[in-house]
């Protein structure tokens, strides 16, 4: 059963159950086919769904999208080279594509961010990328602060930042500090452990203890954020997904045949690494969450959360925007 | 071999027969003085933290170099910088010693701005040759030290796409003071094909950059034909994609080293895995030209250019110019290189006067019994 959580939070209905008995109703109203209706309408409309990967090059971004969407949707398929040179500055290339699925449109963008942490010099490397993410809160206010507002706003803000670690077996790097501070209040991070079949399960453990404990050392809130949990039955979903985190994933496009079934893997002298089998990885787990429970969260806490400190700081400072009249009357791209 | 050379040789190494000198043992007796001896032999490694040097260092020597070792984690690395530590140990086997220094240099490649990270080892692999230099030079050279570094194991990552722009800046500035190996690390993460495409990219960047890594000799024509096999493998597989591992899994029945994964069990020593065998024959059995071209080819590099600079031999070796930043001036040390001098002549002098007295009055004595005797 998909769970569909309501896009307006002022219409609080909790959706994951039907309330059978408790109500005082006489008779069959009818109040719970809003429910349906709601999803005929997301259904028609379709929704944006914006994701940014930052980390190392070579550790396996551009794959693991591909993987997770189970289509080519990376900036690799766009048509640049497998092997090309690591880029002198960090550049931000943004991708979309429509998926459907189940009658349901997604137009997914990923933002990728060559060039990060590659240099020899990264001070400040990740100045780019927060300007682009605060640039596409400063699209959406503007739209929003307009006198002849569009019907729906062209939404590009960066929902979700899954962010690649480097999967050394020791700790994170001063690197990875550095970013995840400073950007886990301007945006939804997801840290991820690349690359992990590069460590045993012993390893994976040690490893992912010492992360979570450094983040915290580091005061950094990483998503799903602590303080954003609506009520306790959230907060014990939460809580499990916050144990297991950071998720140690591999991603691969090739497929072989593993006890009679194709699996998405990669095969080595020595065994296939599975990528959707959860004792190898956990690929899954990472799919499962950002997708089928967690993606419109991703967008809620994006919109309620993220955007509105941002435009707090813009309409303090300076006095306040002004609005402009919108000459051009672009719809939304689906 | 005919009957005629075999003739010949046998009447040369046989002693009784009458054209016998003997000189054919020398071999034999530089083995044995080389033996007692014992090799010594510097190996340094550099590359990022968590590339699994200190592992394969290990799993190299059968050892465990760093016993109490801490990783220190990410807040304590930001401040950190460079560090240079070596460890000796000394390794036995079927009589032969070996006294091997690793250099590890931990804290390389980790912060956020990497410039100046590999000033503090170069500065190091320059002070050794200084050092060597000086004690060439000087007076006493029966007990020279050699600590130059012999040999550079420099570990790529595996999960890029070829050489980083640090690996190639490194790479670049030691080429000409140390012999350069690169070896591709924690090789588990790559598949076969990922594999010989990392390498043959990294051979076509590092011909790109102009890097100098240290070239295999090519077997000598009198060689066997096993030697010359085994050596044109190992030029084909450089760089070596290597795992290492000291814990002892069971697989097949039989215990390996080797790491255990969910999906399978990778073994160190097995050539299909990796090429952790291959590394460890060259770096054996060549490590007596790695540290020939050290002395040969890097030694003598840094010497001339540090002699073009100026210098002049006295008795207590070159006296060489310090650089005009710290020191004092050429002439004033020049002055009390001369003072010292002539103090020590002196003392020579007087050191023969008390021995010609010596012997005066042993003369005197005579063959009678003295009181001194």
């Amino acid at each position: 059963m998909t769970v569909l959580r309501c896009f307006n939070t002022s219409l609080s209905i909790s959706c994951a159950h039907r309330s059978g008995g408790g109500s005082t109703l006489l008779g069959y109203i009818g109040i719970d086919t809003i429910i349906e209706q709601m999803r005929k309408k997301t259904m028609k409309a379709g929704f944006d769904f914006n994701i940014m990967v930052v980390g190392n090059s070579g550790l396996g971004k551009s794959t693991l999208v591909n993987t997770l969407f189970k289509s080519q949707v990376s900036r690799r398929s766009a048509g640049w080279a497998r092997d090309e040179k690591i880029p002198k500055t960090i550049e931000i290339k943004a991708v979309s594509h429509v998926l459907e699925e189940g009658g349901v449109k997604m137009k997914l963008t990923v933002v990728d961010t060559p060039g990060f942490g590659d240099q020899i010099n990264n001070d400040n490397c990740w100045e780019p990328i927060s300007k682009y993410i605060n640039e596409q809160y400063e699209k959406f206010l503007k739209e929003e602060v307009n006198i002849t507002r569009k019907k729906r706003i062209p939404d590009t803000r960066v929902h979700c930042c899954i962010y690649f670690i480097t999967p050394t077996g020791h700790s994170l790097r001063s690197l990875d500090i550095e970013f995840m501070k400073r950007l886990s209040h301007s945006v939804n991070i997801i840290p991820v452990i690349a690359k992990s079949d590069t460590m045993t399960i012993e390893e994976r453990l040690e490893f992912k203890q010492r992360v979570r404990k450094e983040l915290e050392m580091g005061g950094i809130e990483v998503y799903p954020q602590k303080e954003f949990d609506e009520d306790m039955e959230d907060k014990s979903d939460n809580d499990k997904i916050r144990e297991a985190m950071p998720f140690a994933v591999v991603g691969s496009d090739k497929e072989y045949q593993v006890n009679g079934k194709r699996v998405l893997g990669r095969k080595t002298a020595w065994g296939i690494v599975e990528v959707e089998n959860p004792n190898h990885c956990e690929f899954a787990q990472l799919r499962d969450f950002l997708i089928r429970s967690h993606l419109q969260d991703l967008k809620e806490v994006t919109h309620n959360i993220h955007y509105e400190t941002y435009r707090a700081k813009r309409l303090n400072e300076n006095g306040g925007l002004h609005p402009i009249t919108c000459n051009d009357t672009q719809e939304s791209n689906l | 071999m005919s009957q005629a050379d075999k003739m010949k040789q046998g009447q040369f190494t046989n002693p009784e027969t009458p054209g016998y000198v003997g000189f054919a043992n020398l071999p034999n007796q530089v083995h044995r003085k080389s033996v007692k001896k014992g090799f010594e032999f510097t190996l340094m490694v550099v590359g990022e933290s968590g590339l699994g040097k200190s592992t394969l260092i290990n799993s190299l020597f059968l050892t465990d170099l760093y016993p109490e070792r801490v990783i220190p984690g990410a807040a304590e690395k930001i401040e950190r910088t460079v560090q240079i530590e070596a460890s000796t140990v000394e390794i036995e086997e079927r009589g032969v010693k070996l006294r091997l220094t690793v250099v590890d240099t931990p804290g390389y490649g980790d912060a956020i701005n990497s410039q100046d990270c590999f000033s503090t080892i170069i500065s190091y692999i320059d002070d050794q040759f200084e050092r060597y230099l000086h004690d060439e030079s000087g007076l006493n050279r029966r007990h020279i030290v050699d600590n130059r570094v012999h040999c550079c194991f420099y570990f790529i990552s595996p999960l890029g796409h070829g050489l980083k722009p640090l690996d190639v800046q490194f790479m670049k500035a030691i080429h000409n003071k140390v012999n350069v190996v690169p070896v591709i690390a924690k090789a588990d993460t790559l598949t076969l094909r990922e594999r010989e495409r990392l390498k043959r990219r990294i051979l076509d960047e590092i011909d790109e950059h102009g890097i100098k890594i240290y070239h295999l000799p090519d077997a000598e024509s009198d060689e066997d034909e096993d030697f010359k096999e085994q050596t044109k493998i190992l030029k084909a597989s450089i760089p070596f994609a290597v795992v290492g591992s000291n814990q002892q899994i069971e697989a097949k029945g039989k215990k390996v080293r080797g790491r255990l994964y969910p999906w399978g069990v990778v073994e160190v020593e097995n050539p299909e895995h990796n090429d952790f065998l291959k590394l460890r024959i060259m770096l054996i059995t060549h490590m007596q030209d790695l540290q020939e071209v050290t002395q040969d080819l890097h030694y003598e590099n840094f010497r001339s250019e540090r002699l073009k600079r100026g210098g002049r031999l006295s008795s207590h070796g070159y006296i060489l110019p310090l650089s005009p930043a710290n020191g004092p001036e050429p002439e004033e040390m020049d002055k009390d290189m001369i003072l010292q001098e002539k103090e020590a002549e002196l003392r020579r002098m007087q050191e023969m006067i008390t021995k010609m007295q010596a012997q005066m009055q042993k003369q005197g004595d005579g063959d009678g019994d003295g009181p001194n005797m």
